[in-house]
């Protein structure tokens, strides 16, 4: 029997195109602009002005906060201007616009292909080298992977869990990561273990990736502490609550986090990025990014450079389908709908999907009539008809108290509504303010 | 069996009785001393329990007259829009006291975007909610300030005065506004300001809240504020404030004499029931270059440095400006924001 969690859950068609093509190099673009803001909590702060020269793996912003991130440089070139650039939303952000000049590395980066197994570094170090790099979850949350690692006074860490389950469907680079790189996705494992001071792991995966896990099996009997489960295929297996409840059959309490009942999860492909920040002394500047869609020419995974336009995956795909209805940042469950193509890759673009144009339509929205589908599918137990109501009448004291905050937005009450009512959209908007009344109360 | 019911009769009249005298002790005893000038209050107001007073219905205002009438013998910081200066009066005079004639307000959309003059660039569909589509994205013309159109505000009106009009993608006031000020809280993006009526119900206001750079604006609507300052440079009364690449007219200062709006060269700026001017020779956008020829460096001082500075560059400049008034068409001149046009 396979793990899996089991309150609510829906199957959505897993359509991973992309899931044999092996992961490709994109070409540096000519122009990039890397905003200063890829993460969560404060924006860095930018070190660099017009006109100045940077290398790849430059320090070009530095992190603006306790829950910050350093930013570098993608590229080696000059700076062209520090200006507002718009991102997913349309809303401009601050974002330094470098022109690309050849390819020229930081000499402190280590750019041999060999594999290193050993881990020299201490704790203490390992969680600062983290921080200096810039790295941050790359599971599409982009929280500051060395606070991750920082457990606060008064609790303890026992498990360190990786989490390779891509449930979003169209989705696949940690697919390809962890087939293509998985002994440094192990590494990273092992690294995060001692960053964490725990001695064991558990990678899940979902059981739509048997090529993965048997890989993953393979290597990671030459790794201490590390075992690999198969998950069953449910969405949202992949959300961290549901993966804890999964694996170690253990509840994170309304409003607190993982650490809470002793764990705390990573994504793989952030495991990759802490192997080559650790070991290899590579800061966080690409990744990889699922290009896919039905109508796609060549559905791929690309390794880009953060900044790049999203317009050059388009085209290094085949170009833009006639019948693009959205082209979605993310996937198609929690996704949102890109403003244009200018908008740049960015830390947490795990992956763009283009959705044919039949298929990018909204139903005609209808009476709620109680039917509890909703209620049935919800993974976190919430009631989203009510929720939807509250926050529709604005009653914010009542959604907040009806436990919106535990809502994780993963969207199967709105995928499922037989109505087509926009729960996902009034949650997130009722999310967002309920934070902000909580934020400016006093502590 | 006469008995029977005599009894039942006897011990429900004996219930009934000791009912009453417990219900007149309890009563007295625990009986609520209420001001009687509250409920006088009441029934002057309209009883909408609108909440612009900023109270929690009507009686809660009334309540809060009688309080603070009582207690510091004067009606400061209260105010009933919705009844206006009429019901004011009445409530003042209940409780002897004077209250201020107010000016009356009306609510002013601040925004000529929308479908025309700020054409789509993308669809949005999604949940009907101007609060829900300020968080997700900037909104289908792109302006980041601009309205969205969805209707939070005619959602939020009790008193039936703010439509979108469908053609136009924008919400109009018409006059059955009575500046509750609920509107306003609803718009996400502030864009509805209460402003006064003004005399004869004339007003002027800027009709833009775009903070961006004049290119930028532009980019996204034709009928942006580009922060240009030629209005401010026109008017006389010191009622145009520069600000973040906008221009901002102070209802309390402005005169109504339409200076700004004749210079404004993206038509930004708005003048309500006015009767229409007789047209002029000329384009409208020459007197704005006039007085860049005229001025030359007067425009570098005012564009380039900050606000503070321009405000004290005009109050020195002032006396010598006035003379100058004459508007002749001047040679072309070419200006930074014209560059920008499609």
């Amino acid at each position: 029997m396979l793990k899996t969690f089991k309150l609510g859950g829906v199957h959505p068609a897993e359509n991973k195109l992309s899931k044999d093509s092996p992961i490709e190099v994109l070409p540096v673009p000519k122009r990039v602009a890397v905003p200063v803001g890829q993460h969560l909590g404060a924006p860095a702060i930018p070190l660099v002005k017009k006109g100045d020269t940077v290398k790849v793996g430059q320090l070009i912003a530095k992190s603006g906060g306790f829950i910050s991130a350093n930013v570098h440089s993608p590229v080696s070139g000059k700076v062209f201007k520090l200006d507002n650039v718009i991102d997913a939303s349309g809303y401009r952000r601050q974002a330094v616009i470098i022109d690309v000049d050849g390819d020229e590395w930081e000499d402190s980066i280590d750019r041999s292909p060999e594999i290193k197994k050993e881990i020299v570094l201490d704790q203490k170090s390992i969680i600062n080298r983290l921080n200096e790099m810039g790295i941050v979850g790359l599971g599409g949350a982009t929280f500051p992977s060395h606070v991750k690692l920082m457990v606060p006074d008064g609790k303890k860490a026992e498990v360190l869990i990786i989490n390779g389950v891509e449930c979003e469907p169209y989705l696949t680079s940690d697919h390809r990561l962890m087939l293509e790189r998985g002994e440094e996705v192990l590494i990273g494992t092992k690294i995060l273990m001692k960053g964490l001071g725990v001695n064991k792991a558990m990678i899940g995966i979902e059981n739509n990736k048997p090529d993965v896990i048997k890989h993953m099996t393979d290597l990671a009997k030459d790794f201490d502490g590390i075992e690999v489960y198969a998950l069953k295929v449910k969405y949202p297996q992949g959300a961290e609550k549901q993966l804890i409840k999964a694996l170690i059959n253990r509840e994170v309490p309304s409003g607190k986090l993982p650490i809470e009942v002793g764990a705390v999860v990573n994504n793989a492909g952030t495991a990759f990025a802490v192997y080559e920040a650790v070991q290899k002394n590579k800061p966080l500047i690409e990744r990889v990014v699922t290009l896919t869609g039905k109508s796609v020419k060549k559905p791929s995974n690309f390794q880009v450079r953060v900044g790049t336009p999203v317009s050059e995956l388009v085209e290094a795909a085949g170009g833009l389908p006639e019948d693009t209805g959205k082209v979605i940042g993310g996937g198609p469950m929690m996704g949102k709908a890109l403003y244009s193509l200018d908008v740049p890759v960015v830390k947490g673009t795990s992956g763009i999907l283009i959705m044919p144009d039949e298929e990018s339509h909204r139903g005609e929205t209808g009476n709620c009539i109680r039917c509890g589908k909703c209620i049935t599918v919800c993974p976190m137990g919430l009631e989203p008809w009510l929720l939807e109501k509250v926050v529709m009448h604005k009653d914010f004291a009542r959604a907040e108290k009806e436990r919106i905050m535990d809502c994780i937005e993963c969207g199967s009450c709105h995928y499922t509504c037989p109505a087509n009512r926009q729960l996902l959209d009034y949650l997130r908007l009722g999310k967002g303010t309920v934070a902000k009344i909580m934020r400016t109360r006093k502590k | 069996m006469n008995d029977v019911v005599l009894y039942a009769v006897l011990s429900l009249a004996a219930i009934g009785v000791a009912a009453a005298i417990i219900l007149y002790f309890i009563a007295t005893k625990f009986k609520v001393i209420e001001d009687p000038r509250i409920d006088e209050v009441e029934e002057a107001l309209p009883s909408a329990n609108c909440g612009g007073c900023g109270f929690a219905g009507c009686r809660a205002f009334a309540e809060a007259t009688v309080k603070q009438g009582s207690e510091k013998n004067n009606l400061e910081g209260l105010n009933c829009p919705v009844g206006g200066n009429e019901v004011m009066a009445q409530v003042a005079s209940i409780l002897g006291l004077e209250v201020e004639e107010k000016e009356p307000l009306i609510a002013v959309i601040r925004c000529n975007g929308g479908k025309i003059n700020s054409p789509s660039k993308v669809s949005f569909e999604g949940a009907t909610s101007c609060s829900f589509a300020h968080s997700l994205f900037t909104g289908e013309g792109g302006c980041p300030f601009g309205c969205l159109g969805l209707g939070d505000c005619e959602a939020a009106c009790d008193f039936d005065a703010i439509h979108i009009n469908p053609e136009r993608g924008l919400p109009e006031v018409n006059n059955k506004c009575v500046a509750c000020g609920a509107c306003v809280e609803a718009c996400p993006r502030d864009i509805i300001e209460l402003r006064p009526k003004g005399r004869k119900e004339k007003r002027i206001f800027v009709s833009c809240i775009n903070k961006e750079k004049g290119a930028v604006a532009r980019k996204n609507c034709t009928v942006a504020c580009i922060g240009c300052s030629a209005c401010f440079k026109v008017c006389e009364f010191d009622a145009i404030t520069m600000k973040d690449n906008l221009a901002y007219i102070d209802p309390f200062k402005c005169k109504l004499c339409r200076k700004c709006v004749e210079v404004c060269p993206t038509n930004a700026i708005h003048e309500i029931n006015f009767p229409p001017r007789k047209k002029k020779d000329g384009d409208k956008k020459t007197p704005a270059k006039t007085l860049a020829v005229k001025h030359p460096e007067k425009k570098k001082e005012v564009v380039v440095e900050k606000v503070n500075l321009t405000e004290k560059v005009k109050q020195e400049e002032k006396p010598a400006e006035k003379k100058t008034d004459t508007k002749k068409p001047g040679p072309d001149s070419v200006e930074k924001d014209k560059k920008t046009d499609e």
